[in-house]
């Protein structure tokens, strides 16, 4: 549905240094983890995390200022290989040992999702912070699509996804795990099985439910000595019987509306599927300049009624030099459609300002959604450091919420615009003709003409005339 | 320029103009005749070829061979369909869940203004099903669409088992850039201009429907797919849309394409061509005519039609099953769609290099726009010259050419302009009746006569149209009675000039309609004037006029359908087509109607008026 992340964000995160990590971090270590989570669709998520901490001496300089924090996206990068090899070179074994060796550009392109990311943060070593170390983290998400690779089966294993079985840790890793989402099989023992059977699991509480994972600890021998490889096998005894997939509580849809290329509007969707909770939520949008908005046309309507937002900010464009931002604080009510939508007109470019292949069309960024969705579970804070990696990706506010970061698809508009070709050319130099002509006709048709009698001959009259004289013949 | 800035050589010119007036219009009007007539014909028309480059050369391998499982999903769609007698909305579905896609139907509602008496319709509510099948890796930013309009009668099942087929076979393929969207309408046209509407957010026609749940972005290019039979001898393929668009060439000739590849045979206007025989140009020549009729019609010729409002490319496939020897299965077809949609899926840019404006009298000939818009030219020019000559002649007083140096007497300079008021007025005002009361005034006229609506529409249109012939035409007895010939010399002037405006706007539009309407009205529009034998000329005016015209198309039509009509029949056809006008201008917005009602009506009843200038 909607609520497609991005696919590529490089994330340049300067966070502060934030109050959990008063415990003395470990020095120069890595961290790596691979959850792999069944979806409802069937399909298979597989989300690749790696952590490394170095020190460093150089120093922060107070907190960060918010002056000086900028927001930018790159709506058109397609994901490929050149992406992936450079990040893998970060990672401390490359791709020679532990988790990495699943790295295989080949299967992981061969997905219907995917995602990649690199966060970089400065995190204190003491209380007073006076010293800091730096942490690289290096994620990794691709999707699995059941329905072809499994040829509609859901079952998976790692050699079936990747192609490659794990071998050995990373032997510059201090911790090196597997966790693999067996929910459904704690509730009910005839649904699934999970080969080799885990030895330990883990409970947490994901997105508002609570969920169980099977660990396999790379760093374990008896994990990997059993058979020298280690390939994680799920199948499912009995198929699962709801069709329709579960949906979030919180999702969104954006589209462009009207046809023609003079104006448009821009239409978020934003659905609250909570039966009984109502929730804010920030939205905020980027639009290029070229799409010029009619803040006044700003309507948002949830069960045909007009929903004022608490807060707006809105930054107008100027032509070339900075895009619209406008922010918005929306309560979604619950149970309920939220139609957020603003008109445009489209601008005319100069005519090198429009990129190459410009019947492509331009791109308009994504909203951003972030809200604090009620979970159905009460959940507690966790100690970062010790809590699995991937936690950091579900941060919970507290017991009751959990945060949602969306973004919604990326949207491609027309401009008018023109034929870069001969007949171009042609058009231009017709209309040029046409002007000139058409000068000339109005000026012909608005003037009336009168003859008027010469008072006196030409030049060559009076020379005539003034031999005549000489001559003494009569003059002309 | 100095021609025209030099007096003395200006009046050569006027007096050229007036004097050969009659010539130069009857050798203009010959010359954009035969113009036209010379189109279907080589050194005007010209091999098509491909321009965009992304799909120049054909590269793709066709795999698809879901031939059987096409047929069983058609098989029971249609029992299905028999079952429930409407679209099985649940078991598509089920079905197109089934293969992999992401499922959303669309409920729409819409009551006709009158009664379709054609399609037997009247309120109408159905359900679109489409599927949509997410690209991997891509953001949905852009999609295609393969849709298949289903009537009310049992046809289209084959489509349909076609298309989920072709879906099953595409969801496998990791090639895919663009999303693809499969979707099957209900109470085809209606349905699928339900659909576009809700995907674009708009409400065009005051059509009712549920918002859409999914969408894929900009949608680049479509293809309607119509199939009644396992087994087809051709394949024929429809570009009229609405209001006489037509999709860019490329799309053409990327179907075309395909058809060479696979070895299919396809046609255009439903009649296959061998352009190389003897006869070859004759043959374009009757397609050329066909093209220019369906064209002038402006109403869509197949679902795809009203996807080019919203520049997207598209046209209509239809399967013919006709008693030719050689007949290909599904696979054949099925394989054609593919390489299409593969090559669609290359696309970076919108269709955009190839023409948009062309006309076709063979699938792989064409002739562009700078080519074939001198025919108009030629006609409109006509309405030029008379009025020139009309406008020297009001200009100069009647003084005539004997004494072109007497200065213009002041009566020359009011031309009586307060006269031309009340019949511009009241042709105007009978055009507005004639847009708005038939349907306006239907219940009405459904209960004082004994007629149903659908037929009251038609017969109080007919009704408003003859009695803008008998309104006063003496309203003009403000004019001096020194130049009596100067009220209807103005009028005939202003006609002139507003029909050329006319007829120009068209023809630069949807040129086939402005080229139809300007062969017949322009020599009656030219001739008339209240003088000599009126019986005649008034028999000849509403020979030509706009209604007149379209009778004779129709049987034009089906002279070159080599299915030539009766006068009965054809009366019936004409009724119908009239009701169908009007019907299409309320529900897709075909401006046919508007155009006739609002802007050649009018303007042939100041001819009416002139002819009948007392």
């Amino acid at each position: 549905m909607a609520a497609a992340m991005p696919l590529a964000l490089f994330v340049l995160q300067l966070l502060g240094p934030g109050g959990w990590c008063l415990a003395e971090p470990q020095r120069d270590s890595l961290r790596e983890e691979l959850v792999i989570t069944p979806l409802p669709s069937g399909d298979v998520a597989a989300t690749f995390q790696f952590r490394t901490r170095w020190d460093s001496e150089l120093q922060r300089e107070g907190d960060t200022d918010h002056y000086f924090l900028r927001y930018a996206v790159l709506p058109r990068e397609v994901v490929c290989t050149e992406n992936l090899t450079p990040w893998k070179k970060l990672l401390p074994c490359s791709s020679k040992a532990g988790l990495s060796v699943l790295l295989k550009a080949d299967r992981l392109f061969h997905t219907s999702y995917h995602s990649q990311a690199v966060h970089i943060r400065p995190v204190c070593r003491n209380a007073r912070c006076t010293s800091i170390s730096w942490e690289l983290r290096q994620t990794l998400s691709v999707v699995f699509d059941a329905f072809i690779t499994g040829q509609g089966k859901k079952d998976w294993s790692l050699f079936r996804m990747f192609s490659r079985t794990l071998t050995e840790p990373c032997p510059l890793a201090s911790e090196s795990r597997v966790y693999v989402d067996i929910t459904n099989y704690n509730q009910d023992n005839e649904t699934l099985e999970v080969n080799p059977p885990p030895t330990t699991t883990y409970q947490d509480v994901i997105l508002g439910t609570r969920k169980t994972y099977a660990i396999y600890d790379l760093l374990d021998t008896a994990t990997i000595n059993n058979s020298r490889n280690l390939n994680i096998q799920l199948k499912w005894k009995r198929p699962a019987e709801n069709e329709f997939p579960p949906v979030p509580f919180l999702h969104a849809q954006r589209y462009v509306s009207g046809y023609g290329l003079q104006k448009g509007e821009l239409s978020t969707l934003l659905y609250n599927t909570h039966p009984y909770r109502a929730f804010p939520v920030l939205l905020l949008d980027t639009v290029p300049w070229y799409l010029r908005l009619y803040v006044h046309t700003l309507t948002i309507t949830s069960k045909g009624k007009d929903n004022k937002p608490s807060y707006i900010h809105y930054q107008p464009a100027q032509d070339r030099l900075q895009p619209h931002l406008l922010e918005m604080l929306i309560q979604l009510p619950a149970n309920s459609v939220t139609k957020v939508s603003i008109q445009f007109e489209r601008a005319l470019l100069k005519w090198t300002e429009y990129t190459p292949d410009p019947n492509h069309g331009f791109y308009v960024s994504p909203s951003v959604l972030s809200a604090l969705v009620p979970s159905m579970v009460a959940a507690k804070p966790v100690d970062w450091e010790e809590s699995p990696l991937f936690n950091s990706l579900f941060p919970v506010s507290d017991g009751s919420n959990y945060f949602v970061r969306l973004y919604t698809e990326p949207l491609l508009v027309n401009l008018p615009t023109p034929d870069f070709s001969m007949p171009y050319n042609v058009i231009c130099l017709t209309c040029t003709v046409v002007a000139v002509c058409y000068g000339s006709f109005y000026n012909l048709l608005t003037r009336t003409f009168h003859i008027e009698e010469p008072r006196t001959g030409g030049l060559a009259k009076r020379l005539a005339n003034l031999i005549r004289r000489i001559r003494g013949v009569p003059l002309l | 320029m100095g021609l025209l800035s030099d007096p003395v050589r200006r009046r050569a010119l006027a007096r050229l103009v007036l004097r050969l007036n009659a010539p130069l219009c009857v050798l203009s009007y010959l010359a954009g005749i035969a113009w036209f007539l010379a189109l279907a014909f080589p050194p005007l028309t010209q091999r098509t070829y491909m321009s965009e480059n992304a799909m120049g050369s054909t590269m793709v391998e066709e795999q698809f061979a879901g031939g059987d499982r096409a047929r069983a999903f058609a098989r029971d769609f249609a029992a299905h369909r028999r079952k429930s007698g409407a679209l099985p909305v649940a078991w598509l579905e089920r079905t197109m869940r089934s293969v992999g896609l992401e499922v959303y139907t669309q409920s729409f509602s819409r009551k006709l203004p009158f009664p379709d008496e054609t399609h037997e319709r009247y309120m109408v509510s159905g359900t679109n099903v489409y599927g949509i099948l997410r690209a991997p890796r891509a953001a949905s930013t852009e999609s295609l669409v393969l849709t298949v309009p289903c009537g009310s009668d049992s046809t289209n099942s084959q489509a349909v088992g076609l298309l989920l087929a072709l879906a099953a076979h595409f969801r496998g393929q990791i090639y895919w850039a663009k999303d693809i969207i499969f979707l099957v309408t209900e109470y085809d046209l209606l349905g699928t201009e339900a659909w576009l509407e809700a995907y674009h957010d708009v409400n065009v026609t005051g059509m009712q429907s549920s918002p859409l749940q999914g969408r894929a972005g900009a949608i680049q290019a479509a293809v309607a797919l119509e199939l009644s039979s396992d087994m087809v001898t051709s394949l024929d393929v429809a570009v009229e849309g609405l209001n006489g668009q037509l999709p860019n060439l490329d799309l053409l000739n990327l179907f075309q394409t395909f058809c060479q590849k696979g070895g299919l045979l396809c046609t255009l206007q439903g009649k296959p061509q061998d352009w190389t025989s003897l006869d070859g140009p004759l043959q374009g020549l009757q397609m050329l005519l066909l093209m220019v009729l369906r064209q002038a019609s402006g109403r869509p010729h197949g679902s795809h039609g009203l996807f080019l409002r919203y520049r997207v490319e598209a046209l209509t496939l239809r399967g013919i099953n006709s008693f030719r020897q050689y007949k290909y299965d599904l696979v054949a077809v099925g394989k054609a769609l593919e390489g299409m949609f593969r090559k669609l899926n290359h696309l970076l840019e919108r269709l955009h290099q190839s023409f948009f404006l062309y006309l076709l009298p063979a699938l792989s000939r064409f002739v562009s726009i700078g080519l074939y818009m001198p025919a108009a030219g030629f006609l409109l020019l006509v309405l030029g010259l008379k009025a020139l000559e009309l406008w020297m002649q009001l200009h100069e007083a009647g003084v005539g050419l004997e004494e072109p140096r007497g200065s213009p007497g002041p009566s020359a300079q009011g031309v009586g302009l307060a006269s031309l008021v009340a019949p511009l007025l009241i042709s105007q005002a009978m055009g507005l009746a004639l847009y708005v009361l038939p349907v306006l005034g239907q219940h009405v006229a459904a209960q004082h006569f004994p007629v149903a609506e659908a037929e009251a529409v038609v017969l109080t249109l007919l009704a408003i149209y003859a009695a803008g012939l008998a309104l006063p035409h003496n309203t003009h007895r403000v004019v001096s009675t020194q130049a009596p010939d100067r009220g209807w010399m103005a009028l005939k002037l202003v006609a002139l000039i507003y029909l050329a405006l006319q007829l120009g706007c068209i023809a630069l539009t949807n040129f086939s309609l402005g080229f139809l309407l300007a062969a017949t009205m322009v020599p009656t529009a030219a001739l008339a004037k209240p003088h000599g034998s009126r019986t005649l000329y008034a028999a000849l005016l509403v020979l030509t006029s706009p209604a007149a015209t379209l009778f004779g198309s129709l049987f034009l039509w089906r002279e070159l359908q080599e299915a030539p009509l009766s006068l009965a029949e054809g009366w019936q056809l004409f009724l119908a087509a009239l009701a169908q006008g009007v019907l299409e201008h309320h529900t897709y917005g075909a401006l046919l109607f508007p155009l006739l009602s609002l802007g050649l009506y009018p303007c042939w009843l100041l001819f009416w008026n002139v002819l009948f200038w007392k």
